[in-house]
């Protein structure tokens, strides 16, 4: 069936609460209202208001309450309304549910899931467009996921919430209604931990995930015509990254150009450009390139989101001077 | 064994426990930071005792005694405070962030009042379960001022949830006295903003905290919501056993030291007829035990080896 990104999601909570009565949701207007994107529309009516729980404005409670229904043995997906909220529930992440196994004996576990809308290119100014998603990715406990496709939305979403282990788990709102392709009706996973090569290709290679595949894609169609022959790995797991892809990638064509809508500084580029660099230095014949966000703010006035993130002819530049080493 | 002698045992047991702890701190065999709760062993016992196996606890860096009520093995406690393998995070952080899930022990981090939030979640389950089941959350006065406690009581007064927070409020969180941190007396006027009760009792009284527990309790297994219960104690020691408190009088800790929790319970077995003396003396012995063969086991275990640092992150690793 064909299916949106957005409807992708709300399809795979469908099905796993459907096979599994301890899966649960808990967010922000995500009842009546079915969530602020419509990720949870129409769960309430099929599941009721004890499996699609309206919470108030609480980001900690809501991170905090996940931790304990997962240790009392539920399966939690919580909301993050917007992923800029979820610093207001930051420590219940970082310290309490990445720890928890850790510190507790007889293999305690925390199958839990918090969904993140993410994401910039819609105009959603400062605390509506963030890509929070590198501060979890260095997290040991957590695990990290961030698709890029509707199918990889619904198997990834539903491989999360069969996981032992928290995952966050960041869905691009720019996605959310403009990707739109076949997904299987039946419920399957996408394992974590697997990138996906989108495009193969040998002579340079595009590492990225989210939003920014398409930039890539698009590029990647430019630069053939151009005769670059160009490589894309769509990382889909943070963390762990697969480090196995990404140095097979960068192996295999010398010339990496690492992209992301995230800010440059501290963003996962940086990360995937030093595993390169330890595992693949003697094969690479240009530097490991990054673009991301430029290092300010998510403005909000069109001209200066434009300037900010990162589009096709940025990557397309940006390609074609790695291309000419 | 009779009941007014076993809580005696309870109190006991955990003072003669939080002392050893605090001793083998000064002589160096505990490293890090040791949190005592001497002075507050009623709050404790009073609470966790008339608990059920599955009911959930969530203990902060203060309650060891709640870990011994609730079941746990006295032996890997101290192996788990002496960060030894045999502890139950198996050397992988120190003292009381252990839980040990099939007593129903979840264990907190060091950011006061965050177990609220998940006490809430786990109550939260015991209801959509249908299961008789209670979380007791415990927190200290200057935990109150975080919004994990107040998202936390917010969340259970609207949903009813079966969890009781036990306030230990031993009037200051670390040096900053209870005025410093609030304009009200009594932390438990704060549940009647969620919608429910807060009630107040003597946190060196064992009687008055059972008393109050057994009523919370009870209601709360009844489907009938939350309660707030302040237990007014104090620390005899300073906030950790490197802290000499000097922002305190000695005149306030021999007023305290004056309303011993376990001296007033001594007091109650004397009136109600018992032979006092013997019982004090017997039950003196058997803790003493118990704790010696504590620190023996928890000594001979073995120290973790380094990678072992690697484990226990993922339940199911990529």
């Amino acid at each position: 069936m064909e299916l949106t990104y957005i409807k992708a999601i709300n399809n795979a909570l469908r099905q796993a609460m459907r096979l599994d009565s301890d899966v649960i949701l808990l967010g922000e207007d995500i009842g009546a209202l079915g969530g602020a994107f419509l990720a949870t529309e129409g769960l309430l009516n099929e599941f009721g208001p004890e499996r699609v729980i309206d919470t108030p404005i609480s980001e900690s409670l809501i991170n905090g309450a996940a931790v304990g229904l997962a240790v009392a043995g539920m399966r939690p997906v919580a909301e993050m309304q917007f992923a800029d909220f979820i610093a207001c529930g930051f420590d219940q992440l970082v310290n309490m549910a990445a720890t928890l196994r850790y510190r507790h004996g007889g293999g305690a576990k925390c199958p839990m899931v918090v969904r993140c809308p993410s994401g910039s290119g819609v105009r959603g100014g400062l605390f509506h467009s963030q890509n929070p998603e590198a501060w979890f990715a260095r997290v040991p406990g957590l695990k990290v996921v961030a698709p890029a496709t509707a199918f990889d939305a619904k198997g990834l979403l539903i491989a999360a919430i069969q996981d032992d282990d928290p995952v966050i788990y960041f869905e691009h709102k720019f996605l959310y209604r403009r990707i739109k392709e076949d997904v299987p009706e039946d419920s399957y996973i996408v394992p974590i931990g697997k990138a996906a090569l989108r495009r193969e290709g040998g002579d340079i290679c595009f590492i990225t995930y989210g939003s920014a595949l398409y930039h890539c894609l698009a590029a990647a169609d430019e630069l053939e015509k151009e005769g670059v022959s160009s490589e894309v790995l769509d990382l889909r797991t943070l963390l762990p990254l697969d480090k196995r892809a990404i140095i097979e990638c960068a192996r295999k064509t010398g010339k990496v150009l690492i992209v992301h809508e995230d800010r440059v500084t501290g963003g996962i580029g940086g990360e995937v450009s030093a595993i390169i660099m330890e595992n693949a230095f003697e094969y690479l014949d240009a530097p490991v390139m990054r673009l991301g966000a430029k290092d300010t703010h998510n403005a909000f006035a069109g001209p200066m989101e434009e300037y900010i993130l990162p589009n096709k002819e940025k990557v397309l530049q940006a390609a074609r001077k790695l291309a000419g080493y | 064994m009779d009941q007014d002698i076993e809580l005696y045992y309870r109190l006991r047991l955990v003072r003669e426990f939080e002392d050893r702890v605090s001793k083998l701190h000064h002589q160096g065999k505990i490293p890090g930071g040791v949190y005592s709760g001497l002075g507050q062993e009623a709050v404790v016992v009073g609470t966790v005792y008339g608990l059920k196996p599955d009911d959930f606890i969530f203990p902060l860096h203060r309650d060891l005694g709640a870990f011994l009520v609730k079941g746990v093995d006295p032996n890997i406690l101290m192996a788990q405070i002496m960060g030894k393998k045999a502890g139950f995070s198996g050397g992988r952080d120190s003292f009381l962030h252990a839980g040990v899930l099939d007593k129903g022990v979840i264990g907190s981090t060091s950011m006061l009042a965050s177990s609220l939030p998940v006490a809430c979640g786990a109550a939260l389950k015991f209801k959509i379960k249908k299961e008789p089941r209670v979380a007791v959350a415990f927190f200290g006065e200057g935990a109150s001022s975080r919004g994990d406690f107040h998202e936390a009581l917010n969340f259970a007064g609207i949903h009813k949830l079966p969890v009781i927070f036990v306030c230990e409020n031993n009037f200051y969180a670390f040096s900053t006295p209870q005025t410093t941190q609030m304009a009200i007396e009594d932390v438990a006027d704060r549940a009647a903003g969620y919608g429910f009760h807060g009630h107040v009792c003597s946190g060196n009284d064992l009687f008055a905290v059972m008393r109050a527990m057994e009523h919370a309790v009870n209601q709360a297994r009844r489907g009938e919501g939350p309660e707030l219960i302040e237990c007014k104690t104090y620390r005899y020691s300073g906030h950790s056993e490197h802290d000499v408190a000097s922002y305190r009088t000695k005149e306030e800790l021999i007023e305290w030291e004056s309303r011993d929790p376990i001296q007033r319970y001594e007091f109650f077995l004397e009136k109600k007829g018992y032979d006092a003396a013997k019982i004090i003396a017997e039950t003196g012995g058997k803790v003493k035990a118990v704790v010696d063969e504590a620190v023996k086991f928890a000594e001979s275990s073995p120290e973790p080896e380094g990678p072992e640092a690697m484990e226990g992150l993922y339940a199911t690793p990529v």
